[in-house]
Parts: C-alpha cells; structure tokens; sequence
C-alpha cells in the first residue's frame, strides 16, 4: 500500500493567550483522511482552543499547520472545509429547522430553493423529517442538536469538528446520538476531531484516543481503539470496551500527574 | 413527548392570565370612573372645576368635529417623528456596529440630545426653524430618538459569539453577518426600544406644541388643551386630554402587536407566561 497523505499535520503548534498564558505548547498531530480523533482531557487542558485552531478560528502562535491536500482561495488562505459543532446547539432562534440547516449553503451562495431541498435530506438523515418548519425553542435539547450536526454536515466537509457536542445532554439521549453519530461516519467517512472530557464517549466512538494533559496544555499519550466498526450496545457491554476503558483511564491520570487514581 | 404532557396545563393558566389582565383593570376603571361621577353629583361641583366622565364623554362626542381636526395633526407629527427616529436610529446603529470609531465619536452626542429637556429647548428650535409643523417635528424626533438608538446599539452587540464564529467559519460576508446575524439578533431590542420611543413621540409632539402655542385651526391636541384652559371649558379640556391617552395607549398597544407577531416564534419576551420552557 502507498503511503496516504495526511489530511493535515501539526508540528509544535503552540498557542499563547494575549493575557500571556501558555494554552497549547508543542503539539504534534498527524490527522489522516476517515479518522475518528477524540480530544480527550480534563478542563484546562486547550483541547477546545486546539480544535478553534485547527478550524481557523484563532491563529497559532507558533509551529505550523499543513494541509497537504487542500486548496486555496483568492486570498491564498487555506479552504478549510470544515463543520463545526458546538457544545451548545448554537441555532439561530429566529429561523425554522430548515432555514437552520440551510445557512451554510446559503451563505456560499447557493440558491435557496437548491439550498432547502439539500437541508431537507440532511434533516432527514438526522432524524428530524417533519420537524422542518418547527422553531429552535419547539425542539428538546437532544432534537436541537441534531439540527446543529445536520447544519455541519449538510456541505459535506471533510473534517467535522465537535465540541464537547453531547456534554450538556441527558445519558439516554447522550448514547443515541454517540450511535447515531457512529453510523453516519461509518457511512459518509468523514474525518472527525470529537473535544470530550468523557473516557467512556472516547472509547465508544473514536478510533484513536490523543489523551492531553494541562498547564501548558499538551499530548501526553495517544491510545488506538480496537473495535468492530458496526458498534453497538453490544460492544458497549463487552469486556474489551471495559479493558479499553481501562487503559485510557489510566492514560489519561497519568497525564495528570496521577492526581486522579 | 415530554414537552406536549406539560404543554397543556400550562395553556389553561395562560387563558386564565390573560382574562385577568384584561378584566381586572377594566373593573378598577369602571369602578374608579363611577366613584368619580357619583362625587361630582353628590358634591354638586360645578363642571368648570370638575366635570364629570359623562359631561366628558358629551363633549368629546359634540366637539368632535373640531378635535377629531387636532388629533389628525397631533398623530400625523407624532408618526412621522417616529418614524424619522426609528430609521434614523436604525442607521446610525448599524453604523456604530460596523465602526468603533464612528461610535465613541458620535454616542457622546446622542446622549447629550438626550438628557437636554425639551422643554428647555423646543423655544429655540421654534425660533430658528421657519415651518412650525417642520419644528414640532424636529422636537418629537429628539425625544424619540435616543431609546431605539441605545437600545438596537445593546442590540447588534449582543448576537451569540458562537453563532458570529460559525457564521465567520462559514466566510460569511460582512453584508451576510449583518442581515442574517446582527440584524436579526437585534430585532427584540428595536422594538423595545420603538415601544418606548411610540410614547416619548407622542409625549414629544405635545410639550413642544404647548411651548409654541400655535393657534388656529391648523393646531393639535395641545393647543385645543391650552385653548379651552384659557376659555374655563374644563369638560373640553379633558375631551382632549382623554383623546391624548387613548392616542398613548393605541400606539403602545399597536407597538405590542407588532412585536409580538415578529417575536411569538422565537423570543422569550413575546411568549405568554404558560408557554415558556
């Protein structure tokens, strides 16, 4: 097999605050193209801030960031392709499911027609058919979410980055949507970057685990999950699910100077 | 669903609140009004010192006529003064949202336009402005002005910070995060401020006219109060006094509707208490 190129690399990526604190220092990162990375760490540890980095949001102080395979627009700035998802929903009030979904389309100029009608199939894929013209405050917080990755995905990017997306949600609601996620990357092939402070959502969903560490925020260790690609409460329940758990446990209080046992 | 279980209960309080809010100041009124005409007629006070509400309401309905002539003028100043200020005040918002500098160089300004009295300046404006509508105008305007200015500025300010980056993740132009973002999110904060500046027009409308105390046939409400307080037709000054309240209560309640039609969907402010998460 010829060797793949990465997606993007990050080579002692280090980010300083103006208030002068050291929130990332040192970073190396290969993403290759179909990963599922979870960000794994307690609060504090800038994996969020290394998520706003990769997605252009907020510039490095140092280091640099490839990507190899992406173009470039007039202005000769990266074409990131990126969808993003928050910790909260973050829809706009005032539109309805659709008008929601269909604002990145929009917003790179797509007609509005041609923009709803490929909004619609996302919303569909996302569950929510028939709750196209229902407003953000109608929906539960499991239903806004939802809506948020159909918006993400709904321009087809090729890395989707999310952000401690299903932190605020009830554990019932949290597993269906960790299941439904699983599907749509086994099917789309996507490449996920997932901020989680959960051990137990990292090892459900990704494929490789980088555990960060605080003060300066930093990778400690990187764990790669073995897992069927069809996952399910099955392999939830199995004794290599807990084994890995196990592992990235105690990857990730090592990474805190063992303060957590 | 969870949400359509608990949706119920809490639309019955809703109706209830609601026939509340309208019945339990129309009895107080109604109460306070009959007290009134009862004291008027025991006391035998003469209608020059207080009239009764139904010599009130027998003079508004005969002098019709000649008032009806003075609140067209009185609503067409105070319209057009807040129209002008809602415009202009939207503008300018907008411009302070797109530019610092514009902003600490100009709000200075607006705050000083508006904490001078109009009372204290309305003399001026009549003296140097030739058309005396033209003035009246100018002098509504000013006291309309600042709250839809101040309050759409909070407005455009305080749009989701995750929203304005997914919107800059997504290299919206700065035409699109205006419209689809700033504008929107400042929707709920215009027409509070449009509630406000509705009545402050009406309020500015009516202390300029009795600065300039035009007479004629041309004049508004003001003038029919002055006028009919020179001439002790009491019953008629408070005709037209009652024609300036309802005017105040109508433009509110028009400013109510319409922000509840713009806001039922999404905003907390225009959802009834029973309907709220």
């Amino acid at each position: 097999m010829s060797p793949r190129r990465p997606l993007l690399s990050l080579t002692g990526v280090s980010k300083r605050y103006a208030t002068g604190t050291l929130a990332l220092d040192g970073i190396d990162l290969t993403i290759m193209p179909g990963d599922f990375i979870a960000l794994l760490g307690p609060s504090g540890c800038g994996k969020s801030t290394l998520l706003r980095l990769i997605a252009g949001l907020t510039a490095p102080s140092g280091g640099t960031m490839e990507w190899p395979m992406a173009m470039h627009d007039a202005a000769g700035d990266v074409e990131r392709d990126i969808g993003f998802v928050f910790q909260e929903p973050t829809l706009m009030p005032w539109a309805s499911v659709i008008r929601n979904v269909a604002l990145p389309l929009e917003l790179a100029g797509m007609k509005r027609r041609d923009a709803e009608e490929r909004a619609a199939e996302w919303i569909a894929r996302v569950d929510l058919k028939g709750f196209e013209k229902a407003y953000p405050r109608a929906l539960s917080g499991g239903m806004r979410m939802r809506v948020s990755i159909a918006r993400a995905l709904v321009t087809r990017p090729r890395i989707l980055l999310m952000d401690e997306p299903f932190a605020a949600l009830d554990e019932i609601t949290r597993f269906r949507l960790n299941n439904d996620l699983v599907q749509l990357w086994a099917q789309e092939r996507f490449t996920v970057i997932f901020v989680t402070h959960s051990v137990f959502e990292s090892v459900y969903l990704a494929e490789r685990i980088v555990v960060m560490a605080p003060r300066p925020g930093r990778i400690a260790e990187e764990v790669r999950i073995t897992a069927p690609t069809e996952r399910g409460e099955e392999f939830r329940t199995s004794p290599e699910y807990a084994a890995q758990c196990r592992t990235v446990s105690l990857a990730l209080s090592a990474a805190m100077g063992g303060a957590h046992e | 669903m969870s949400e359509n279980a608990d949706a119920a209960p809490a639309a019955g309080g809703f109706m209830e609140s609601t026939l509340l809010r309208i019945l339990a100041p129309t009895l107080l009124a109604l109460l306070f009004l009959g007290g009134w005409e009862m004291m008027v007629r025991v006391r035998e006070i003469p209608p020059y010192i207080l009239p009764g509400p139904i010599a009130i309401w027998q003079t508004l309905l005969r002098d019709w006529g000649s008032l009806s002539v003075s609140l067209l003028i009185t609503l067409k100043i105070t319209f057009m003064a807040l129209s002008v200020a809602a415009i202009l005040g939207l503008v300018l918002a907008v411009l302070f949202a797109q530019s610092r500098i514009i902003e600490l160089s100009l709000f200075p300004f607006a705050v000083i336009l508006q904490v001078t009295p109009i009372v204290a300046i309305a003399p001026l404006i009549i003296i140097w402005v030739d058309d005396i509508a033209i003035s009246l105008l100018i002098c509504a305007w000013i006291v309309a002005f600042f709250p839809i200015l101040s309050n759409t500025t909070v407005g455009l300010n305080s749009a989701d910070h995750n929203l304005k980056d997914l919107f800059k993740l997504y290299r919206a132009s700065r035409w699109q995060v205006l419209t689809r973002l700033l504008l929107p999110s400042a929707l709920p904060y215009f027409l509070a401020g449009l509630r406000i500046s509705g009545g402050l027009a009406l309020i500015g409308a009516i202390v300029a006219e009795f600065v300039a105390g035009t007479g004629g046939s041309a004049s508004g409400l003001a003038y029919r109060i002055l006028e009919a307080g020179y001439q002790l037709q009491i019953p008629r000054m408070f005709a037209a006094l009652v024609l300036v309240s309802t005017t105040g209560i109508a433009i509110f309640l028009a400013l109510s509707l319409l922000t509840h039609l713009l806001l039922r969907h999404w905003h907390e402010s225009a959802m009834g208490r029973g309907d709220r998460r």
